[in-house]
């Protein structure tokens, strides 16, 4: 029955294929394809993937992504490794911290959005107006960085906790006698913590960091519901621009530019794993 | 190196419950000397870990002191009392290599990078780490690990003890007599005072010269290993110390002399004269090794019945009965007889100790 592994795997593969397989391929059909509403659709090769490349504004939004992408993990991981290390290890308090801290992960991303965009509003949002206190004309329709750097701000609140949570866990799991033998060593508190704590969050680190950067990748709600985009293009990302394509319905277009933008997270995620995750150095003798 | 002291000491634990707190350890007095090997032998939860703890000022004890060469140190930061602590789990840097490892320590004080070279070349040397210097130290197995780990604490010229808490907890069985031999050689090369915590009587026997037996957060006896083999103070000594233990037979004290409780069995007169003022409860005891065993009746021996056999090898170990009376007894692996044959069984008088209310009786 050398079949049989196959026939465990069944049921997991069907459900893949209809959530997974089937809707990439129809994607991948449409991008070959020049698609207008109500005529036969024509077969043009790779003609759209040919176009999106050429396209500024698809270049545009993924550089923009890839800078989003990076600010954020640039911030929220070491963030978050630092509020987990000031978290009380043990006592009352630390159920409410954990809650606390879990609060900005159990809205939804669309609330979060609307939160956010009352917040802003330059008439009656909060930012504006102690922004304005100090003498900083704040407007998120019409300045691009303010725009782009609000975004990047409601991203760090939205998701520095679950990097927390992550490294707080990762904390927890180190045996007291690494910090023993350190301090046995006369270790300072820097080295202390490079060379104990931070190898041994590295695991969970990487997890962290897969999940933000792959998440950052695909963050749509949040410029959709803010800003829309704008100002401009100042906060299009790669996920908007296949959506608005989408929505002009140019098909084709937006299945090219959605395969090349899957094929980017892919490839970026992999380097990215490859590179936290390393094999160590040396040769056993 | 230095001569470690501890004086009046002792250490409690909040309790969970509010205002109650129960001793871990209760006015302890032990005296380990400049460059020996001493084992510190108790069952779990006796408050081993937690005196190691406090001579390496992890733990500050709540009464009594800490003498390192005659000085208090109570109050001495743990990275200023220069001990070396090796733990039941081997700790290294991952990140680093064996080499870097070593040198760790001594960076950390700031030594300058040429006697740091030097130094933990020599340690390398002696360990035997050499080829695996350049090694990232997380692929090494926990033999390696360990023993890098002791490395660390070794390789400052000014360590003062060295500290051992069940280092051999997590090493596979052949690589365990390996460590042990090594740490061995490192003692005496070195001129080393250790201080090797364990449950494991035979690696406390065989490592240690000086060997001191705990229970319940204090010291039940301090003394060579053939003197706790051979004349164990208390029968909880006896019963810890050999396998199987001591055996223990309960006495009583009567105007025809020592009796045996509940058994007709026939002591020597050399061992029964030493009684005359003793009261209480007073038990013989007598190891198993020492038992001597016969299947011809021999005049003056008592008669005993086979219960058990259990073969361990080179030896056999008997269960011998006689009324109430159970006893173990070693014998020859040749010694052929079969349960419920009738033994004769003698207790030689210079093996045989005297205990009256849980305490020996020296003559």
């Amino acid at each position: 029955m050398r079949q049989r592994p196959w026939l465990f795997l069944l049921p997991t593969l069907i459900l893949m294929s209809i959530s997974a397989f089937v809707p990439l391929m129809a994607v991948i059909n449409y991008s070959l394809h020049t698609i207008f509403a109500g005529s036969t659709p024509e077969y043009v090769g790779l003609q759209n993937y040919t176009d999106v490349m050429g396209d500024p504004q698809f270049r545009g939004a993924l550089r923009r992504q890839l800078t989003f992408s990076l600010i954020v993990l640039l911030i929220e991981i070491p963030i978050g490794v630092g509020i987990a290390l000031c978290l009380p290890r043990k006592g009352p308090t630390v159920g409410l911290s954990l809650v606390l801290l879990g609060i900005p992960l159990l809205i939804p991303y669309n609330v979060v959005g609307i939160v956010w965009r009352l917040f802003t509003q330059s008439d009656i949002g909060v930012i504006p107006r102690v922004l304005s206190m100090f003498g900083y004309k704040y407007n998120v329709s019409l300045d691009a960085s303010d725009a782009f750097m609000t975004i990047l701000l409601v991203d760090v609140w939205h998701w520095t906790p679950l990097v927390v949570l992550l490294a707080y866990a990762g904390l927890q799991a180190i045996p007291q006698t690494f910090y023993q033998a350190a301090e046995v060593d006369g270790a300072s508190t820097w080295k202390t913590f490079r060379y104990v704590t931070l190898p041994k969050l590295r695991s969970v680190l990487t997890l962290g960091l897969l999940i933000r950067f792959m998440d950052s990748f695909k963050v749509y709600s949040e410029p959709l519901l803010l800003t829309g985009g704008g100002p401009g293009n100042a906060t299009t990302f790669m996920s908007l621009f296949v959506a608005r394509k989408a929505e002009a319905y140019e098909l084709g277009y937006a299945g090219a530019s959605s395969i090349i933008y899957l094929y980017v997270v892919i490839v970026m995620s992999y380097i990215l794993f490859q590179f936290i995750n390393r094999p160590p150095e040396g040769k056993r003798a | 190196m230095a001569r470690i002291e501890l004086k009046s000491l002792e250490h409690r634990y909040a309790s969970s419950r509010k205002g109650k707190s129960s001793f871990a350890i209760e006015d302890l007095n032990i005296i380990w000397e400049d460059g020996t090997a001493n084992a510190l032998l108790g069952p779990s939860g006796c408050g081993k870990t937690t005196i190691l703890n406090i001579i390496s000022g992890l733990i500050k004890p709540t009464g009594g002191e800490v003498l390192f060469d005659g000085v208090e140190v109570n109050n001495r930061a743990t990275r200023n009392r220069h001990i070396a602590q090796v733990f039941q789990f081997p700790v290294v840097y991952d990140t680093m290599s064996v080499m870097d490892n070593l040198a760790f320590p001594l960076r950390n004080r700031g030594h300058d990078e040429k006697e740091v070279q030097s130094r933990t070349g020599e340690i390398m040397e002696l360990l035997d780490l050499n080829k695996l210097a350049d090694m990232k130290a997380e692929r090494l197995n926990p033999a390696e690990k360990q023993i890098v780990s002791l490395g660390r604490g070794i390789v400052r010229k000014d360590t003062v003890a060295v500290l051992l808490d069940e280092p051999l907890t997590v090493i596979d069985p052949v690589l365990k007599l390996d460590l042990r031999r090594k740490l061995r050689l490192v003692q005496r090369e070195l001129k080393l005072t250790m201080i090797y915590v364990t449950h494991d009587q035979h690696e406390a026997l065989t490592f240690a010269d000086h060997v001191t037996i705990m229970k319940d957060g204090a010291v039940v006896q301090s003394d060579t290993p053939e003197g706790l083999f051979l004349k164990p103070s208390t029968p909880f000594v006896g019963y810890f110390i050999g396998s199987p233990g001591m055996n223990m037979i309960p006495c009583e004290n009567n105007s025809a002399g020592l009796e045996v409780t509940g058994s007709p069995l026939f002591i020597p007169k050399s061992i029964g004269g030493k009684t005359d003022n003793l009261e209480g409860s007073i038990e013989l005891g007598i190891r198993p090794e020492f038992v001597e065993t016969s299947i011809k009746e021999l005049p003056d021996w008592n008669r005993f019945e086979i219960r058990s056999l259990d073969h361990a090898g080179a030896y056999q170990i008997l269960t011998l009965e006689s009324g109430s009376i159970r006893i173990k007894s070693r014998v020859e692996d040749h010694f052929v007889s079969k349960e419920g044959d009738p033994v004769w069984v003698n207790f030689p008088t210079d093996k045989t100790n005297l205990y009256a209310n849980g305490k020996l009786v020296t003559p």
